[in-house]
């Protein structure tokens, strides 16, 4: 498998080139798992030729939520159908970090339009509550306690045992929750917390919470989702 | 680089500007008893003997173990605190090691306590002790109060001394929070201090009856690069009551591993050892050697 040991000078194995190729755009309004599963089945059945291996690009320009999208799981799932994501295009500064953890890189919007869009005048950006998101890089430790306040709380980094996370809006770690996390603590009930391995000691939601011997029984180490169903709090994995 | 070598700059009695940039390093951990005095001393040394003037300075001001280690308890005359307080200058107290070259001890003292230690005064001292050394190697006492905090709060780098136990981990999980907010550097929004674990008294065949945490998961939730792992050794015990470091011990796995972290320390690539399991070896199976 090496031949080039032997310090000769090679023919160049590759060049870049510049191109421009023609490629199906996704362009999302929203995103929940089964609906979005539903009408994708939906539209595979009417042309399954079309889709074998397509490679789409993510557009989110027009996408009505601006918070967290799981591009793993949207990810696989439009494999299944036949379409490869390559990219996303747009979307909220949020969207783009999972998009990253997904392995899918960004491209400025307006790139790859096709060619005959029309030269519209650029629309009002919709009136939207100003949302102050935190986004914390290196990780939490015990005896530390980060809070964001009127927002979302973005922790690409380990919490650990012992270390306290809060939000008044979602929660969500690119990393494993150790410690705690309490998502929606000014009382929103559709907070929600997001992580890569649940090893919590406690998770709360609006108030709701549970331990980590209750924890411990189903899940644990999994990538999770918790959310509240009513009054109960309900912790789901992600495949 | 193309400086003329150290030692011309030494005799030419050059500013500090072109003398190498000393580097503070705190041998830190939260929890008592996990090896950093010993690790103080057997890195100090280390870098001493590679040629690097090195001081190493003892927080624990109330206990003074440093000297002890360091064989050097019975020319203790004046220590930190003196200094601090204007009562000795920095020549009066600094100990030149009897065995290794370049080396130097600045003792603590054991009537006072850590209130005795003053940011200004800890301050002072590091300035002038920086005209002079290339290291200067603090050995944090145990704890997150004031003697700790003093320790770690120059620092450019530490050293987070870490037994493979949930205590442990767990308390140098606690200091690395306050490395990264509780310091010269974090409050004036300088480049945070380099942050290594040294793994200490590990015992691999402890860690196979799950007796013990493993390098890997003590990585996993520290999450900062390993410096190195110095093994559980009788070797440390007989240094100490030697009163040498047990870095002068080369025959020693503890001595071995100092010397490997202390090359690692001065940005040498050195593989990690002392992980594995000491197994019969392949070579003593194959020819009998005994
Ligand atoms: N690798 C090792 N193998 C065996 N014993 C060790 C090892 N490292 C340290 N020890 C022993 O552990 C004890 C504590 O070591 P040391 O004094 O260096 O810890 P320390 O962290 O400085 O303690 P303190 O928090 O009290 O200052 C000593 O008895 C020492 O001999
Ligand atoms: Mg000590």
């Amino acid at each position: 498998m090496n031949t080039s040991d032997t310090e000769i000078e090679l023919e160049p194995c590759f060049k870049l080139k510049g191109s421009r190729v023609t490629i199906t755009i996704l362009e999302l309004y929203e995103y929940e798992y089964a609906t979005f599963n539903d009408q994708l089945a939906e539209t595979v059945r009417s042309a399954p030729d079309f889709f074998q291996q397509t490679p789409v690009i993510l557009s989110l320009e027009r996408c009505k939520d601006t918070g967290f999208i799981d591009f793993i799981e949207l990810g696989e799932l439009c494999r299944e159908y036949g379409l490869v994501p390559v990219a996303i295009r747009g979307g909220s500064e949020e969207q783009l970090l999972s998009a990253n953890v997904a392995g899918l890189p960004h491209l400025p919007v307006g790139a790859a339009k096709p060619p005959e869009a029309p030269k519209k005048q650029p629309e009002p950006a919709p009136e939207a509550p100003p949302i102050q998101n935190t986004v914390i890089t290196t990780p939490v430790r015990s005896g530390q306690q980060v809070y964001a306040k009127g927002g979302d709380l973005i922790i690409i980094a380990p919490v650990s045992p012992g270390a306290e996370v809060l939000a008044d809006g979602n929660i969500h770690i690119y990393g494993p929750l150790r410690g705690r996390a309490l998502a929606g603590v000014s009382g929103n009930k559709n907070a929600r917390i997001f992580c890569y391995s649940l090893e919590a000691e406690l998770l709360s939601i609006g108030g709701i919470f549970t331990v980590d011997e209750d924890l411990k029984t189903s899940n644990w180490k999994k990538n999770i989702q918790a959310y509240l169903d009513g009054d109960k709090l309900v912790i789901s994995a992600f495949s | 680089m193309s400086s003329p070598p150290l030692a011309n700059l030494q005799n030419a009695n050059k500013t500090k500007e072109e003398l190498p940039l000393t580097e503070i390093i705190v041998i830190t951990s939260g929890k008592g008893g996990v090896g950093k005095t010993t690790t103080s001393a057997a890195l100090g040394t280390g870098l001493a003997q590679k040629g690097h003037k090195t001081v190493i300075i003892d927080f624990d001001v109330g206990l003074r173990n440093l000297d002890l280690i360091m064989g050097c308890e019975r020319r203790v005359v004046y220590d930190f605190v003196n200094v601090i307080n204007g009562e000795a200058n920095l020549n009066q107290a600094l100990i030149k090691d009897k065995r290794t070259d370049n080396l130097f001890i600045l003792p603590a003292s054991q009537t006072r306590d850590k209130d005795a230690l003053t940011q200004e005064g800890v301050q002072r001292v590091l300035e002038e002790l920086k005209k002079d050394f290339e290291y200067i190697v603090c050995d944090s006492p145990a704890g997150i109060e004031k003697g700790a905090f003093m320790a770690m709060y120059f620092a450019d780098r530490a050293i987070i001394v870490t037994n493979p136990e949930v205590s442990s981990v767990r308390d140098s999980d606690r200091i690395l929070g306050l490395l990264q907010s509780k310091t010269y550097r974090a409050e004036n929004n300088q480049p945070p201090i380099q942050e290594h674990l040294l793994l200490t008294r590990y015992n691999p065949d402890r860690v196979d009856l799950g007796e013990m945490l493993s390098v890997e998961d003590v990585e996993d939730i520290l999450a900062i690069k390993l410096l190195g792992v110095i093994p559980e050794s009788k070797s440390v015990l007989k240094a100490s009551n030697q009163g040498a470091p047990v870095i002068l011990d080369d025959e020693s796995d503890a001595g071995q591993a100092y010397d490997d972290a202390t090359r690692r320390l001065l940005g040498e690539e050195v593989e990690q050892r002392f992980i594995e399991k000491a197994k019969q070896g392949i070579f003593k199976r194959m020819f009998g050697v005994r």
